[in-house]
């Protein structure tokens, strides 16, 4: 465990930090640590001192999961358009252009064949960096792609979601990316095709309302968020009392909607070992 | 301004739609209005919320002989807020599922404002999974704000219920024919609309969320959400270019809620043809051509072509009017 200097002396003399100021990224949320770069990538976004995950970015996530040099990115190039000519604050192609500059991603899903730990597979991975993992048009054909894929080489869909839900600035069109998702998922089932879902922080509204919570198998990170109404918005119309783990994966695995927690150190081999299950093969 | 029509035209012809009458008075309808104001889409919101607005009950009262309202889900409890039974439409038994609120402020709050628990979803999957078996066909009206946003809904599988309503739907060899006949409320309502029709009144409103709701997130501020209404244009014209609804059902003139019965026998009409059109086509053909559908729907550019809901290509940058 990479050792914490006490580093409080330095910041006698600085502003006070307002409450807008966002916390730095590499600053863990749960006990306050801070890290470099390295030392999360190392530690796959886990904080080492408290177990929290940090949310992953797609490259990343696939590098994690995936044997080396096994993954083959698919559909790209797919980019989204703007159908409504939809303006609020800002026009819609203006934050998309904003979201590729920053993330270096098309859209907020990559989609791939690869194979983990040497069972081959097809990935559909969400990249919340990308205006919230929003499900529009693009991630919509890029998750019914993957199916597809999956179906067509015979192997089983690993899905990875990380999702603030769909995408408002497509209205009608991004709702209409859940019955297209699910559509998908039931024909690559019809095919005889498996699909592993493991849902992340945050996993919720139009997406864990369709394709995330079809997998023959659900696993969710430790305290990752799933939930159709997120705790903010449920306190704001019901004025209830949330409990306090109100939403997340401890409590949906309970409730029974889950079929595990697996921490993300664990995940490579749990879903290696689910991947030779589903195909049957020897260890 | 003719553009749209005949992007309508071609758009009805590829989801081979027909429905007397409703053709001709949306033309008409096109011709007095260019492009709606942000008020008229305002409008349609008022209208699809309205107080008097005929709900589920009030068409089922109206169009179906001998209904039998059925009730629980079979495992947890009844949900009121989501109507299920079996009926009668021109001499066939068909099953009916569909969301309702209430009238008054005790029956709003048994009806919990039209906004179903899980519960409520999987008695429509048991109500599908009857019609199924029985060879019914499925007749779903979608009327509510959304699916049910509480503690005990999250913890009893909201999201999960929602998306096996849908997968179950898209499973089904029966006919389903879906009218959004007011408020079509983002999951809520598209976990009883997966359907080989949609159809959706002139006066009702579909969208992912609501106008309220994304003026909160999108301009910080619900109050703006006239703004938000006209971006995310969830009136039945909209919808209808987008390829998202297959035809709208015509509403007496004024509204539904000014003549109930008018509104049923408009309604009526539309759920009639619609299923005459469907009797005939084999039930894996059906499916398959409900989950085709369903995967065409999207708008987005890929480096070499750029296809939109209609499937038809357009300009890599569209700049649509």
């Amino acid at each position: 465990m990479a050792e914490r200097i006490d580093i409080s002396i330095e910041h006698r003399n600085l502003p006070e930090p307002s409450k807008n100021d966002k916390p730095h990224p590499n600053t863990c949320p749960e006990c306050g640590s801070h890290y470099r770069d390295d030392e999360l990538a190392e530690n796959l976004w886990v904080c080492p001192h408290c177990n929290h995950h940090f949310r992953v970015r797609a490259k990343d996530r696939i590098a994690q999961l995936a044997d080396e040099g096994t993954f083959k990115e698919e559909a790209a190039d797919l980019r989204s358009e703007d159908p409504l000519t939809f303006f609020d604050m800002r026009p819609y192609t203006e934050r998309l252009v904003e979201a590729e500059q920053e993330t270096g991603q098309g859209d907020a899903m990559v989609i791939g064949s690869g194979a983990i730990e040497r069972v081959r597979c097809e990935l559909a991975v969400m990249d919340f960096a990308f205006m919230g993992g929003s499900m529009g048009s693009v991630v919509g054909e890029k998750f019914a792609r993957a199916c597809e894929s999956a179906a067509e080489q015979g192997v089983p869909l690993v899905s990875v979601t990380s999702s603030g839900g769909a995408r408002m600035q497509e209205g009608i069109l991004s709702l209409m990316q859940l019955p297209k998702t699910v559509c998908a998922v039931e024909d690559l089932k019809d095919s005889g095709g498996a699909m592993i879902s493991v849902m992340a922080h945050p996993t919720t509204a139009g997406v864990l309302a369709s394709f995330a919570s079809l997998g023959d198998v659900i696993v969710a990170e430790p305290g990752a968020l799933l939930a159709f109404t997120g705790p903010r918005v449920v306190q704001q119309t019901t004025r209830e009392k949330l409990p306090d783990d109100f939403g997340l994966a401890e409590s949906n695995v309970r409730f029974g909607h889950l079929d595990a927690i697996v921490g993300r150190r664990d995940l490579r081999p749990y879903v290696g070992r689910l991947l030779r299950l589903f195909s049957n093969h020897g260890a | 301004m003719r553009d749209r029509l005949s992007r309508l035209k071609s758009l009805r012809l590829l989801r081979g739609a027909s429905i007397s009458g409703e053709m001709s008075r949306l033309e008409r309808q096109l011709e007095k209005t260019s492009e709606p104001t942000d008020m008229e889409i305002w409008q349609h919101v008022e209208l699809a919320r309205h107080d008097e607005r005929p709900y589920t009950l009030d068409y089922i009262e109206r169009i179906f002989e001998d209904f039998i309202e059925l009730h629980g889900d079979r495992s947890r409890a009844e949900d009121p807020a989501m109507v299920v039974g079996l009926g009668r439409l021109n001499g066939r038994t068909v099953a009916l599922i569909g969301q309702q609120k209430g009238r008054d402020t005790k029956e709003r709050i048994r009806r919990n404002y039209g906004m179903a628990y899980p519960e409520g979803y999987r008695k429509a999957m048991r109500t599908m999974d009857l019609a199924e078996r029985h060879r019914f066909p499925i007749i779903s009206l979608v009327d509510t704000p959304g699916a049910f946003p509480g503690v005990a809904a999250e913890q009893h599988g909201q999201g999960g219920a929602i998306a096996r309503s849908q997968s179950l739907m898209s499973r089904l060899t029966v006919p389903i024919v879906a009218c959004i006949i007011g408020e079509g409320g983002s999951g809520g309502a598209i976990a009883i609309a997966l359907a080989d029709r949609v159809l959706m009144q002139e006066n009702a409103m579909y969208s992912v969320i609501s106008p309220e709701g994304c003026a909160a997130i999108l301009w910080r501020d619900g109050g703006e959400k006239v703004k938000a209404a006209a971006a995310l244009k969830p009136d039945a014209v909209h919808t209808l270019e987008l390829g998202v609804i297959d035809a709208i059902v015509p509403e007496p003139e004024g509204g539904a809620h000014t003549n109930w019965d008018e509104a049923a026998r408009l309604l009526s009409e539309a759920l009639q043809s619609s299923l005459e059109d469907l009797s005939s086509i084999p039930g894996e053909e059906l499916r398959r051509r409900r989950r085709d559908r369903f995967r065409t729907l999207g708008v987005y550019a890929s480096s070499t072509t750029s296809t939109d809901s209609t499937g038809l290509s357009t300009e890599p940058s569209p700049t649509r009017k």
